[in-house]
């Protein structure tokens, strides 16, 4: 048989209930992997001792009408988890335990999820390699001294290399889409206000959404199903009715209409990626959909206006990091001086950029003409969207520009590493749903992907087109576990 | 010595060297909204507790955690509104106002910038001379800081966050204030709406309403405005007072020395009765506010709106309107009788007690005198008043029909305080029921008269002031019991 760890959600979960495995083996297997793979530097924060009992705890009391009954799983270490430190990945917050848990993590808990540990990510999810973390890179399981994509890094890591059957990540610009993208994996980002945000260290609170990250489409279904809710925690949670997205999974998508956007062919992109998104378009006729070029006219602004935005929204959400609550508190001679040394010893360099460039775009005189003006804008990228929804059901693009990159190779490029999102910012800026399924490799054979987004809370139709294509394309990891060697 | 004019009762110039000023002066006040909870958390806001023991982990700013709006909050807001004759915006928008300090867990405060949820109003006035109308610019909802505390411990300040996210309305006026006097008028107007609509409770000891005073000068009849100073968070009427005129004099010499004024913050100094600078318009805050993200903008519709409307209670200029046509009190003891809400209900409560044959005057007079100096010197509220409305209003209708005199009835009112006793059980227990029996006075007067007659005869020869010396002794022979008025139809026919 199979090995536990290399099972998808989906298997696990009918192994379990069929019980085939238990709770525990599956726990310990996982552990089990995870001690020899800290050369990857997926965890932050191992929960193992803990989830080890909490299996056992299962096991001696199952109950298998829960969706994810006693399934081991890692989340980002953006998510509040209860007792368990939580950091962000930043310095910050290295000695940070909460009191609460967040609205989607403790919906696993309800549905039977354990905790293996908190997982790796670019320091409060500002970054597209995970090499703001403060606590260092993230091996991607494809090969070594690449880049597993940011922020989720750690997240797209260990699911990549078996080290959690699925995970969660948060997509604030592709947070989710494009690490899912470098790692052969399946990542999706939420419509705006699907799953709440309470109890997730906030980035930029109107582009934040949390969302599932697997190994296939299915089991996404199944872990979106458990994650998004209405929550009056959350004012900009949304109640709207949920589909049961696992059970209503189908790949029946003969007739609907999927648009490619013109603008998203941009100057410089590799031939390798022109040739994945035609490939892409064959297998979604292939599927019974039909094709229709769309123009999204608005999309060049995207990337200058997510970069004006988010900034501007980080640089507010990360003042409470002052050192007078909790966190780390560097002494000072007073209070400004307190302040200071706080968050120069605290924050790394890229949080430092990015709530320096918040704060001049919100600042006095400059505010209209950058603040102001990328709200427009943003109004504008939105209605792009929602025109070409007259006429499509869904549109589909790359995931990302390139595939992974080198530990190092743009670190201290921080424009190339923004380049990064081009394709995955336009759908954060409008709320709307978007998946990143792996649909090929490059001359590396680094996977690529491909990125299906639809209507706001059609989320069935993403992931009913990214299930038919799925099977198409017929993906799979060739991972070696190099890193064991 | 300050030249200082005063011309009508509440105006306020200033003189120097030939040149007279006026001063022109607009209130921030921030009024505590009067709720259980806080304006985005469920914390209580109970004064006086131990501190931060009143702290969620949201007025705490703990890492992901969330605003949501009390709607309770926004209804207080909106009624204040009504009560300021404002237009309520069915639309507005929460911002953050962005800065560092000790007592700001948040790291910016959530106010409403842009967009407040009520615009343009008025509060009318009584001034001595007569009705004057104050524009309101706004009111917003935001949220209070914590408070840092650097008394307690030698080298650390401490912060207690008990107050942080408590909801206060911020009432913005427009620069229509002229006097002391009337910044006095105004702040007690508008305690008394929002006290008469349970929205803000008005108590300044607690800091429940506090203003910044925006103070500028200007030669009178001069239609432009000076440059302003802001004084800053002052938490008591007499010294917004103190601190008005202390600047406006500052400002004036300024002037009067060819100087400019600079446009700053300032701080008033209780203790030495001044004002200092703060912070000038160069270093003043870049507050970066934008749209708070956590939260959507706030629609209310008309519904809600007009439903709250119809939940709004009698307000002091109607009350003082109907008092002064259905109860002919006049103007002047109408604006006293409304000004405090609970003066108001205990008027009405005597007047209605009163039954039928009520006299406004005596009522009137018999609260807004002897009540009036008991609770002084007591120093309580009305609502904790010795004697009830139900008893004020017997003793005052036993003056009017005669079974006791005035005199004797502060006598009564006097004994009444010890347990608000039915004024009827004293007249009967210590027997100072008026002799009203016309035979027994006559028989009194006439052993008076025959006691006293040399003067008798006088006062028949013209010495008229003798009359009252019978008077005199009528009442007291009767132990100040007899009914006065028929003393005086008694002595005029038998003299």
């Amino acid at each position: 048989m199979t090995e536990i760890t290399s099972l998808t959600l989906y298997e696990l979960i009918k192994n379990i209930k069929e019980k085939k495995i238990s709770s525990n083996e599956a726990a310990k297997s996982f552990v089990d992997r995870a001690e020899k793979s800290k050369k990857i530097n997926a965890y932050v924060t191992e929960n193992f001792e803990n989830c080890l009992k909490l299996s056992k705890e299962f096991d001696d009391k199952p109950n298998f009408d829960l969706k994810l009954p006693g399934i081991p799983i890692a989340v980002k270490d953006l998510f509040c988890t209860n007792e368990v430190r939580t950091t962000a990945g930043s310095n910050i917050l290295n000695n940070f335990i909460p009191t609460y848990e967040s609205t989607v993590t403790q919906n696993i808990w309800n549905e039977g999820g354990i905790l293996l540990g908190k997982l790796n990510c670019d320091e409060f999810a500002m970054g597209s390699s995970n090499e703001t973390s403060f606590f260092g890179n993230v091996q991607n399981p494809i090969a070594e001294d690449l880049v597993p994509g940011g922020s989720s890094g750690g997240s797209s890591a260990a699911l990549a290399a078996n080290l959690t059957p699925v995970t969660i990540g948060t997509d604030t610009g592709g947070s989710i889409r494009q690490p899912a993208s470098f790692t052969g994996t399946v990542g999706l980002k939420p419509t705006y206000g699907s799953c709440s945000r309470y109890g997730i260290v906030a980035f930029a609170s109107s582009l934040d959404q949390a969302g599932p990250m697997s190994k296939d489409v299915k089991d996404s279904s199944i872990l979106l199903e458990v994650i998004s809710s209405f929550d009056k925690k959350d004012s900009t949670s949304i109640d709207f009715k949920r589909n049961n997205y696992s059970s209503e999974l189908n790949r029946n998508i003969k007739g609907l209409k999927i648009g490619i956007p013109k603008e998203y062919r941009v100057d410089g992109m590799p031939d390798e990626i022109e040739k994945l998104w035609k490939k892409g378009i064959e297998y979604a006729k292939d599927c019974g959909a039909e094709i229709i070029d769309i123009s999204l006219p608005h999309t060049s602004y995207a990337l200058p206006t997510y970069y004006i935005v988010a900034p501007a929204e980080a640089s507010s959400n990360l003042a409470r990091y002052d050192g007078v609550k909790y966190g780390l508190r560097s002494s000072g001679k007073n209070l400004i001086d307190m302040y200071e040394k706080t968050r120069s010893e605290g924050f790394g360099e890229e949080v430092k950029r990015r709530v320096m460039i918040g704060t001049y775009v919100l600042s006095s005189g400059y505010y209209d003409a950058y603040y102001l003006k990328a709200q427009k804008v943003r109004q504008l990228i939105k209605q792009d969207f929602d025109q070409a929804y007259n006429k499509v059901d869904a549109i589909l693009t790359p995931s990302t520009p390139s595939s992974a990159f080198k530990i190092g190779e743009k670190s201290n490029d921080p424009v190339s590493m923004y380049l990064n999102d081009i394709f995955t910012v336009p759908v954060n800026l409008a709320g709307l749903p978007g998946i990143s399924i792996p649909a090929g490799v490059d001359k590396n054979n680094y996977p690529l992907g491909l990125q299906i987004i639809g209507k706001p809370f059609d989320e069935q139709t993403v992931l009913n087109i990214a299930y038919s294509m799925e099977e198409k394309i017929n993906y799979k990891n060739n991972i070696t576990d190099w890193w064991m060697k | 010595m300050d030249e200082i004019m005063s011309k009508n009762n509440s105006e306020y110039l200033i003189e120097r060297n030939d040149n007279v000023y006026e001063v022109v002066i607009g209130l921030e006040v921030h009024a505590q909204v009067t709720s259980n909870s806080k304006l985005f958390s469920s914390s209580s806001t109970k004064f006086g507790a131990e501190p931060n023991t009143q702290v969620s982990l949201v007025d705490a700013a703990f890492p992901g955690m969330l605003p949501v709006i009390n709607e309770f909050c926004v209804k207080q807001a909106i009624k204040t509104g009504i009560g300021l004759r404002a237009k309520i915006n069915n639309k507005s928008v929460f911002d953050r106002k962005n800065y560092f300090y000790a007592d700001l867990p948040q790291g910016y405060q959530i106010s409403q910038y842009k967009y407040p949820i009520v615009g343009e109003g008025n509060v009318i006035l009584d001034m001595p001379e007569g009705q004057k109308q104050v524009g309101i610019e706004r009111l917003h909802l935001e949220q209070d800081a914590g408070k840092s505390i650097h008394d307690i411990d030698p080298s650390n300040t401490l912060v207690d966050l008990n107050r942080s996210g408590v909801a206060l309305m911020e009432i913005v006026s427009k620069p229509d204030l002229r006097s002391p006097d009337e910044v006095n008028a105004y702040i007690k107007k508008l305690r008394s709406i929002m006290r008469y609509l349970g929205t803000c409770d008005g108590n300044m000891q607690e800091g429940s309403l506090r203003a910044d005073v925006n103070v500028s000068v200007r030669i009178k009849g001069s239609t432009d405005l000076g440059t302003r100073c802001e004084i800053k968070n002052v938490n008591s009427i007499k010294f917004m007072q103190m601190a008005i005129i202390y600047e406006a004099n500052r400002q004036v010499d300024l002037i009067e020395e060819g100087q400019e004024i600079d446009q700053e913050t300032r701080l008033f100094d209780t203790k030495k009765n001044e004002t200092r600078s703060m912070r000038s318009k160069e270093d003043a805050h870049d507050y970066r506010y934008f749209p708070d993200p956590d939260l959507l903008p706030l629609e209310v519709t008309d519904e809600f709106i007009d439903k709250l409307k119809s939940e709004i209670p009698e307000l002091p200029d109607d009350k003082k309107k109907r008092f002064i046509d259905e109860f002919k009190v006049s103007p002047y003891d109408a604006t006293i009788l409304v000004s405090d809400i609970d003066t108001a209900k205990y008027f009405e409560e005597v007047v209605a007690k009163m039954g039928k044959n009520r006299d406004m005057k005596l009522a009137v007079n018999w609260i807004t005198g002897e009540l009036f100096a008991v609770l002084n010197e007591k120093n309580i509220e009305i609502a904790q008043s010795p004697i009830s409305a139900k008893n004020l209003a017997k003793l005052i209708n036993l003056i009017k029909n005669g079974t006791i005199s005035g005199k004797i009835a502060k006598t009564i009112f006097e004994l009444m305080l010890d347990g608000d006793i039915d004024p009827q059980i004293i007249v009967e227990e210590k027997g100072l029921k008026q002799e009203s029996d016309p035979k027994a006075l006559e028989a009194l007067i006439d052993k008076i008269i025959n006691d006293n007659r040399e003067k008798a005869i006088e006062y028949k020869q013209g010495k008229e002031k003798l009359f009252g010396f019978f008077v005199g002794q009528a009442m007291k022979a009767s132990g100040g019991k007899a009914n006065p008025q028929l003393i005086n139809e008694i002595l005029k026919k038998k003299l």
